[in-house]
This record gives structure tokens, sequence and C-alpha cells, in this order.
């Protein structure tokens, strides 16, 4: 019986199209996406219809998470030109009497997420090497009244950038007595008018016929 | 890898080549394909496409106690909606004021459904609620031609103009928490109230809200 000859060779598929359909994707996500900041504490944001949406400049955040540690962020969007955030800090350990080197500032603007050190450990966290020893610093910036750093923090951003708006972002379970005190805190520096972050969640209102 | 195609052995080994061999040059582009795959996900998972939204609220100035008595401002009793936030995701309403501490109106008990807080809302809102709907459905037909930018001032301006909707004052249990506060504001803007304030809870609705719901107080019992 005559054995039938399997081709020798193996089949050979030109990946090409998809190397290219693969780049016009990588670029396509390249573009449209923006980095998400990395929080270092995990915010799940309350739902809500409204649609605008986060003001690329001029923002001040401050994140509170459910274990009631609060972090505060200045956000001027790409916009470095105007070098807020070394300033702010500069005007923050003014306050304290701390003293920061012109190293320590740049690494402080560099340092592009929310920040939630009390003053005084802020060289150390600034000088860390290793994140984890940052992670482990980030208590949260202490807002009671005896030590209200986050005041200080709300007003020399203020005095800096005078035309900032104030945003809060806040996880869902967070109790509400904390909220009322950060509220209080901004409302004792003039500050009235605030941007609630969440996320969008559509909602259909039913008809309203008697 | 790489391999020449169309280049078959013509048996001549060690023969003299007379011409260069004219094959097509194919790049095995498997490897590619799984660097761009692992780059695509890399920056699917790492990139936010949606920015977070955020919903605006202006507190009402706080009244300075050093400044000279300043009075706040009064409403009228009829209109007002007093909304507490509960624990749990409760939410609790009277109408009117606390007159008497001693016989404080009874507290409703209800949620965040639709059928909830929002339908009493809309009940009490809905004069103004239809008129807001009106006027965005003529701008949709195209009954009224406004710009864009000038449609938000517009409605704000129906809300101002309007004096049947209840005044809701918000108030909130030490218990409850962020999220209740958001979805209050929510509705609010959902429903389309005109004026509504977050105000500090008394101690009176406090206990209130303890004894509808079957709370201890954790204060000292009087």
């Amino acid at each position: 019986m005559p054995k039938i000859k399997l081709p020798t060779k193996q089949p050979f598929i030109d990946m090409t199209p998809m190397v290219d359909l693969f780049s016009i994707l990588l670029i396509f996500f390249l573009l449209t996406g923006t980095f998400r900041a990395q929080e270092p504490a995990p915010v799940d944001t309350p739902f809500s219809i409204s649609e605008k949406p986060t003001p690329d400049f001029n923002n001040m955040t401050i994140v509170f998470s459910s274990d009631n540690r609060v972090f505060f962020n200045v956000d001027n969007g790409s916009d470095t030109l105007l070098k807020y955030r070394p300033k702010i800090l500069e005007c923050v350990g003014e306050r304290f009497n701390i003293q920061f080197t012109p190293e320590e500032l740049r690494k402080f603007e560099k340092y592009n997420t929310s920040i939630g050190v009390p003053i005084e450990k802020m060289k150390e966290f600034l000088n860390a090497e290793d994140p984890s020893v940052r992670e482990a610093l980030q208590t949260g910036i202490p807002y009671d009244s005896l030590n209200n750093q986050l005041e200080v923090w709300v007003l020399c951003t203020r005095q800096i950038n005078p035309a900032v708006v104030a945003s809060l972002k806040g996880d869902a379970n967070t109790e509400f007595p904390t909220v009322r005190r950060i509220l209080d805190i901004l409302q004792d520096k003039n500050v009235n008018r605030f941007n609630l972050v969440t996320s969008l969640r559509a909602v259909k209102v039913e008809d309203t016929e008697n | 890898m790489a391999d020449i195609g169309g280049a078959q052995e013509t048996g001549k080994k060690g023969g003299k080549k007379r011409r260069a061999r004219r094959g097509v040059v194919r790049v095995d582009m498997t490897p590619m394909v799984d660097l761009m795959c692992l780059l695509i996900t890399f920056f699917m998972l790492t990139t936010a496409f949606s920015k977070p939204k955020i919903m605006e609220i202006v507190l009402p100035e706080k009244i300075k106690k050093d400044k000279e008595k300043e009075e706040a401002p009064k409403i009228a009793k009829s209109r007002t909606l007093n909304i507490i936030l509960g624990p749990e995701n409760k939410v609790l309403w009277y109408t009117g004021a606390v007159d008497d501490p001693k016989n404080p109106p009874p507290l409703q008990v209800t949620d965040f459904s639709p059928t909830g807080i929002r339908a009493l809302l809309l009940e009490r809102n809905r004069a103004l609620f239809r008129k807001i709907e009106q006027f965005n459905n003529d701008i949709i037909s195209g009954k009224i031609k406004m710009p864009l930018d000038s449609i938000e001032p517009a409605i704000s301006r129906l809300k101002k103009e309007d004096d049947t909707g209840p005044i809701v004052l918000i108030k909130a249990y030490k218990s409850s928490n962020y999220g209740n506060f958001v979805d209050i504001l929510d509705e609010m803007s959902i429903v389309g109230i005109a004026r509504y304030a977050i105000v500090d809870i008394s101690w009176i609705e406090e206990q209130m809200v303890e004894k509808t719901l079957g709370i201890s107080s954790t204060g000292s019992t009087p």
C-alpha cells in the first residue's frame, strides 16, 4: 500500500497583519488613556448622576479613606511651569518651623499622588528610598483641633494659588462625622464651594403620572 | 526565525553560484505579536479612560460666632422637609419643625430606593419637576432655541422662581456615611429640588432617630 506522503514543510502563517493591528490598538490606547494615579489608600467613590468632568488644573483634592485617614493632593495638571507644589510644601514647613532643602522640595514636586504624611515625618518620607517605607509613613494628615495640619495645607494652597477649587474624594463608607469635620475645616477657611468626586451612574427618573 | 522562502534546494550542492538567490526574506512575526499583546494588556490595565466626575455643592457661609449676632435665615415651616440620614442606609424624614421637645413629630423611615425618598421628594416637588422636564423637552424638540451654555442658567432661574417646592434640610445622624450624603445630594439634583441645605443635627433629632430605630443612646439617659 502506498503511503500518503505528508508535506514535510510546516505551514507558515504570516503574522505581519496581526502586528499591524496590534500596533494600531496600542497607539489608540496610548493616546486615549490617561495614567491612573496610584492612590495611597483604596477609595471607592460614591455614585451620582453628575456628568461634569474633574477640572484639569487649579484643583486641590482632599482624599479620605474609610479608615478615616486624610490625604491631600494639589493637581495642576500637566502645567508644571508654575511649580506650586514645592512652594506649598515650603509654606507648610515654615508654619511648623521645618526647613526643606531644595532637593527635598524637588522630590516633593515629582511625587504626583496624594500625600498623607504628618509634616514632622515629611523629611523622612521624602528621603526614603524604599516604597514600602513610604507606604508605612502614609498615616494620614492630622486634622483634629489640637494638631490641625490639614487646615495649614488648605491655607497655604490658597495663598499660593488663590484660584484653587477644593475637591473632596472620599470612600462611600467613611463615617459622616469625619466628612463634617473636613467640611468644617474648609468652611473655616471660607471655602464654601466643593466638588465631590463621584462615579457616574445612570438614573432613569420614572414618569410621575399621578 | 527568519527563513528564506521560495529557495528550494536544487540538489546542486557545492556547485558554483551563478547568481544570488532571489528569495523573499520572511521574518517570523509571532514574538512581536506576543510583545504587542503584552503591551496592550499593560496599558489597558494601567490607564483610566473615563475621568472621574464631580458634583458641585455650595454650602452656606458659616455664621461666625465672634461677629455680631447674625440670625440664621428664617424659613417657612409648612414648606420645610427635614431629611435625616440614618444608620444602615436608612433615611428618616418629618415635616415642619420640632416645636415641643417633649412631643416631637413622628419620624417616617424610608430608604434610597426609587420608591423611597425619591418618590416622596418627587411628589412634593412635582410642579417644579414638570416645569424643568417640559423645558428640557422643548429644548430637545427644538421648540425653544438657545445656545448650549445658557441652558443651565435658565434651569437655575426656573428653580429660583419656584415657590411651591419643599425646602429640604439635610441632617446626618452620626453613624451615617459619606455615601449616604452623596446619595441624598444626588436625589436633590435628580428631582430638581430648588432649595436645600445641609444642617447640623440637633440633639432632639438625634434622640428622635434613636427612639424610632430603637438604638440605645450612647449618651447619658435622661
